[in-house]
């Protein structure tokens, strides 16, 4: 049984990714490596891949602070990506 | 009737799960995942994983109520009782979640554990992840980390990640074994007789070594990552032959070109739930007598947590927990005690044929980043460490932010701990923290369901 094409946006830009993946595995199938930058203003992206170490958090549907790594990406899911610099802590 | 809450789904958990209804118990288990199975049985995209009958019929019985994507947050102690388990339910990280309150007569915790990964020189850079990320990804997701992907650390675990990458298609350029073979022998070989009943898992692993990744992947004893480079993102990496100590062979480093590198230097146990119930610790797991009994009263302990020695292992540890949290006999279960004494003289094999080197110390720079989170370099905390005012862990953490931001440590803990130990001063040991995974203020403050049965 193949997975279903879903289709969400990343920054605006529309990627397609499959049902039952999770928003880290849509980015990275998207060839995106980094889509955070850390407190000393660096890129980063999945570590752990698991829900641990945070590395991967996005903003979600206008929620900051979500594990892309934890969270099923969902049909038309508004993806931004975040930032600890900028006074944004 | 007693009520058994078991708090994680991988094959701990279940096994437990299964025993204490098996025992007569009303069981509920909670998982913060949508599937049962934890990471061990991670369920490939599109498919059914191999237990899932199995499951099905725990989870589906009668007696028993399933809680998938339940985060527990704290618990709460009651003099001579089984904890208040306080948890939030529904999607990850999300704001309006369930509010869940269980009153068990007996918890088993069974939360499993997460790569150990040490600093190195680049290992912020993305493009490095975990060994466990690596397999995830291509287990779960069928997403290859990187097209050259160089897989470093210690343990068999590395082979069964580079076997997942290959089948995403990646191409794994080398798999690196920081010991030597000698070390490696020395500690499998002690007492052959301990392994005899592990041999599936040996012949298993020695198939991933001499068969399937033989011929596509070299394998190298005494080699690891010491640096990853790269504009952004990983373009290549540094390989170096170490000493016995895990030390650098000066003039030994050579450049590989790659896009990914994994990296896996053994397993940290998931202590934040058993230290919130009050558990006392045994070194890096939770202390447990012959009936994986924790300190605290109503409370067992299970799996990784107990002791890193694979999936039989929790099994095994997990059936005697549940079955006694249940309230069941011992003398009915002593074929499950028989094989979890096996289970605990495999981990300890496991842990001195890969141990981990104190001569990591020497790949760190003064700018390498320790902790991730709060970007705290080498050079912040040894000038920390170096202060007499500062140099306590409390003040370590405190004076250099490590450990404080959203992972509360669980990264850089065991680096932190040992370069302060290094240093002559003395290392905290895991925390009590009253809130056990960050969630929202908002969500702190809506407390309401109670929920008993």
């Amino acid at each position: 049984m193949s997975p279903r094409p879903i289709r969400l946006t990343i920054d605006g830009e529309p990627v397609s990714g499959m049902d039952g993946q999770t928003i880290a595995g849509v980015l990275l199938a998207s060839g995106r490596k980094a889509w955070r930058t850390d407190p000393a203003g660096q890129p980063r992206g999945v570590f752990c891949g698991i829900g641990v170490c945070f590395d991967c958090v996005v903003t979600v549907n206008a929620l900051r602070d979500v594990r892309a790594c934890r969270r099923r990406a969902r049909e038309g899911d508004d993806v931004r990506t975040q930032s600890r610099v900028d006074g944004e802590r | 009737m007693k009520h058994v809450v078991v708090i994680g789904a991988g094959p701990a958990g279940m096994a437990a799960a299964a025993a204490a209804l098996r025992a007569g118990a009303v069981v509920t288990v909670l998982d913060s995942a949508e599937e049962p199975g934890g990471q061990y049985h991670r369920r490939p995209l599109g498919a059914r994983y191999r237990a899932a009958k199995a499951f099905d019929r725990v989870l589906g019985h009668p007696r028993c109520t399933w809680r998938a994507d339940t985060s527990v947050w704290a618990l709460e102690r009651r003099d001579g009782r089984a904890p208040l388990v306080h948890a939030l339910r529904g999607v990850a990280d999300g704001a309006d979640r369930e509010a869940v309150c269980l009153d068990p007569d007996a918890l088993v915790l069974a939360t499993g554990a997460h790569d150990r990964v040490l600093p190195f020189p680049g290992w912020t850079l993305p493009g490095v992840f975990t060994a466990g990320a690596a397999q995830a990804l291509a287990k779960g997701e069928r997403v290859a980390v990187g097209q050259h992907v160089v897989v470093s650390g210690t343990g068999p675990f590395l082979l069964p990640v580079a076997a997942s990458l290959l089948q995403v298609g990646a191409r794994v350029e080398a798999v690196l074994e920081a010991n030597q073979p000698r070390t490696i022998l020395r500690g499998w070989a002690q007492d052959l007789s301990e392994l005899v009943p592990h041999t599936g898992k040996a012949a298993r692993l020695a198939r991933y070594a001499a068969g399937q990744l033989r011929h596509r992947v070299p394998y190298r004893m005494g080699q690891a990552v010491v640096e990853a480079r790269g504009d952004g993102r990983v373009e290549e990496v540094v390989v170096a032959r170490l000493r016995a100590d895990w030390s650098i062979v000066p003039g030994t480093e050579r450049t590989l070109t790659a896009d990914a590198v994994c990296v896996g230097h053994g397993f940290s146990a998931q202590l934040e739930l058993p230290v919130a119930a009050g558990c006392e610790l045994a070194g890096d797991t939770v202390r447990v007598d012959g009936d994986q009994r924790t300190t605290q009263p109503g409370v067992f302990a299970a799996g990784e947590i107990t002791g890193i020695a694979g999936q039989p292992s929790a099994v095994d540890s997990g059936t005697v927990a549940g079955w006694l949290a249940a309230g069941g006999a011992p003398a009915e279960i002593a074929g499950a005690l028989r094989r979890r004494d096996r289970g605990r003289a495999f981990g300890r094999r496991l842990a001195e044929a890969h141990p981990i080197g104190d001569g990591w110390a020497g790949w760190l720079r003064p700018d390498t980043v320790i902790c991730r989170c709060e970007a705290v370099d080498h050079a912040c905390l040894t000038r920390a460490l170096a202060d007499p005012v500062t140099a306590g862990a409390r003040s370590v953490k405190l004076s250099t932010r490590a450990g404080l931001g959203p992972c509360q440590g669980r990264i850089c803990g065991p680096a932190v701990a040992a370069l302060t130990t290094a240093a002559g001063a003395e290392a905290a040991g895991a925390h009590h923290r009253p809130i056990a995974q960050p969630i929202r203020l908002g969500e702190l403050a809506n407390q309401r369901t109670e929920e008993n049965r």
